[in-house]
């Protein structure tokens, strides 16, 4: 069913042509493709099922990142399993949305996203942070040649969407049929690199670009708000010109509004402020700042992470 | 005597030869650039004057970006118009881009693999007045250092232009190095280029010494080869023009007959052109070397060729540091 709906979002863009014209009618179709019931059911399944994954690859990497995989299961769930544009078979089909994972320490999440989503093999997972495997520390697009981009360092991605987002307007104009996301950490908004950006995509009106924060409150030196408080997160944003939705980043429902919302809008780019649980899924890590950066790695820890997820 | 091949300006060495600041050719450069593709497109960080980028402004709006007095935010929005096809110029001055936003540089541009191209205005201590902060005298060796970086450094406005055209045509990430100050035109629209192609300038058979030398610097190891020639002492002179990929080849040939070598650059000795010589040197046909250039310190306000002789980068510096190394020849 969900395999279904990915295939009809591509089989909808088989009747675009380069027409700018055509392409936001189809946008308009894709935007409108409702969240069911039926739908909820399927994502909440889909993303269990990718916490099972992150869990077993940071087990058998022994190293990595367990706060913000876990907390953003739900977010990129929805993303490639609902409201990305995008062919897991073609990823450089030309006409697919762009999604940038500037946080990407993340990359857990990432890639077991893209495995259950058919671009590479589930098997594959087991190989995260091991030597010659595509799938690095983190992400190399030269690796793993279906990412849009390499990141890490923090405080980059945001600058980067925000060029992909001119660059397409450029050649399509305001009504080009792509979005441009981009997932932050919260810790990561310390950057100077983003505000930068944020305040480029503002002046620049960029209507077709959405920024979703991993709202989780932990950094690695503790909670957000003590090393270096954001609040208030929202007001920063908009008085940087954006439009502003704060979210529970665990409910399809509120997620799928945020969405649609941020589609809509057309004179600003927005921000989807997703506050999460981090560790979300894993009731003993939840919320705790010290599984920002480490995998389960005593029998205990294990057995309750795969407990949680059963 | 200079290489007829290359076709330089017939007045090289005359008092009054024409002087053009080598960062003019680059606007020259990127407007031609921009005029037969389409794909380029130019971001400044709020200099768009001084850095020339102000004809492809003018003539392309719509390609251009105004990025406002944020370096980091240059070379990341950079990368990503470059990850949808785009071949971006970002321009500031040097000290700034890619001297603040070196990480973002190294991890979106390079480490992307995306065909940036960094046009770093007003390097070199000759910028002059505007003192030590504004004086990048560290940015070959911060590019070169980077893995797949190109880097050029012309010797004057119209190899500026070339470079900048050759550039555009590449999907390398690249740094053009420029400088502010008016600079002797030494080539001609019919002198060859090639990125990575040393140019023997000065030549003699047999010579008694090499000159290696980057930049508008080049000007002065001429004008000392030219007077040494005519003491009866044998020069060749070369003009790096791209620090990377180095002419190893001719470097190593150049060592081979001279068995001297002084290189000579505006930028510290520490990680650039002599730092690449004497890596290649080292390796392939060990000679002594003298190093022109600034040694470990920051430079102050003055007027260029004031601060280029406190520095030890003047003409008589150059003739010291020949005859030195041609003492040490075994």
């Amino acid at each position: 069913m969900i395999e279904n709906s990915s295939q009809r979002r591509h089989n909808a863009s088989l009747f675009c042509t380069q027409n700018a014209a055509n392409q936001a009618i189809e946008n308009a179709i894709l935007g409108q493709m409702p969240l069911t019931e039926e739908k909820v059911k399927l994502l909440e399944t889909k993303a269990k099922e990718i916490r099972r994954s992150i869990i077993e690859m940071l087990i058998e990497a022994k190293s990595g990142h367990t706060a913000g995989p876990l907390d953003m299961a739900d977010i990129f769930t929805y993303l490639y399993f609902h409201a990305l544009k995008h062919d897991p078979k073609n990823p450089s089909w030309e006409y697919r949305d762009r999604f940038v994972l500037s946080s990407g320490h993340i990359c857990p999440v990432l890639y077991a996203t893209m495995a259950h989503a058919g671009y590479f093999p589930v098997e594959e997972l087991k190989t995260l942070r091991k030597f010659g495997t595509r799938l690095q520390g983190h992400p190399h697009r030269e690796w793993l040649p279906m990412l849009e981009t390499s990141s890490g360092p923090l405080g980059s991605g945001i600058s980067q969407t925000v060029g992909m987002a001119i660059a397409d307007r450029i050649d399509n104009g305001r009504t080009s049929g792509k979005q441009f996301y981009c997932v932050t950490g919260d810790g990561e908004l310390d950057e100077g690199n983003n505000w930068e950006g944020i305040m480029l995509a503002g002046k620049e009106k960029l209507q077709n670009l959405t920024v979703i924060v991993d709202r989780n409150n932990i950094q690695i030196d503790g909670f957000t708000e003590d090393i270096m408080p954001l609040n208030p997160l929202g007001d920063k944003w908009r008085a940087f010109n954006w439009h502003v939705v704060e979210i529970d980043g665990h409910n399809f429902r509120d997620i799928d509004r945020a969405f649609g919302e941020a589609r809509a809008v057309f004179d600003r780019p927005s921000v989807i402020i997703a506050n999460t649980i981090a560790s979300k899924g894993v009731p003993a890590f939840e919320r705790m700042f010290e599984w920002h950066g480490k995998p389960p790695g005593t029998e205990e820890e294990i057995k309750q992470a795969r407990e949680a997820l059963k | 005597m200079l290489n007829p091949h290359l076709k330089l300006n017939p007045k090289l060495l005359d008092p009054a030869v024409e002087q053009v600041p080598i960062r003019k050719g680059f606007g020259e450069g990127l407007l031609q650039a921009a005029e037969t593709d389409k794909r380029v497109v130019g971001l400044c960080a709020d200099l768009t004057e001084s850095t020339h980028m102000l004809a492809f402004k003018q003539k392309f709006p719509e390609r251009f970006i105004e990025i406002g007095v944020a370096e980091q935010n240059l070379a990341t929005v950079a990368s990503g118009m470059a990850a949808m096809g785009k071949i971006p110029f970002i321009t500031s001055y040097a000290m700034f881009s890619p001297g603040r936003n070196w990480e973002q540089i190294r991890t979106t541009i390079a480490y992307n693999d995306r065909p940036v191209k960094i046009a770093g205005s007003h390097a070199g201590i000759s910028v002059g007045p505007d003192g030590g902060t504004h004086q990048a005298i560290e940015d070959i060796a911060l590019m070169r250092v980077i893995p797949r970086m190109v880097v050029i450094s012309p010797c004057d406005a119209i190899q500026a232009k070339k470079a900048t055209l050759a550039a555009a045509k590449t999907d390398d990430p690249t740094y053009i190095r420029l400088a502010r100050e008016k600079t002797p035109v030494m080539t001609t629209e019919e002198t060859p280029f090639e990125i990575g192609k040393a140019q023997i300038v000065f030549k003699s058979e047999k010579p008694d010494v090499g000159i290696i030398a980057t930049g508008a610097l080049l000007f002065k190891a001429l004008k000392v080869a030219h007077k040494l020639s005519e003491e009866g002492k044998k020069v060749t002179v070369l003009n790096i023009h791209t620090i990377k990929p180095l002419d190893e080849e001719a470097i190593i040939k150049l060592a081979h007959e001279s068995r001297a070598i002084v290189t000579i650059e505006e930028h510290q000795i520490i990680g650039g052109l002599g730092g690449a010589v004497a890596e290649c040197l080292a390796a392939h046909f060990p000679v002594p070397i003298e190093f022109i250039g600034v040694k470990n310190e920051f430079g102050q306000s003055g007027k260029p060729d004031e601060l280029l002789e406190h520095y030890g980068m003047g003409e008589k510096d150059i003739y010291a540091a020949v005859q030195r190394v041609v003492l040490r020849k075994k």
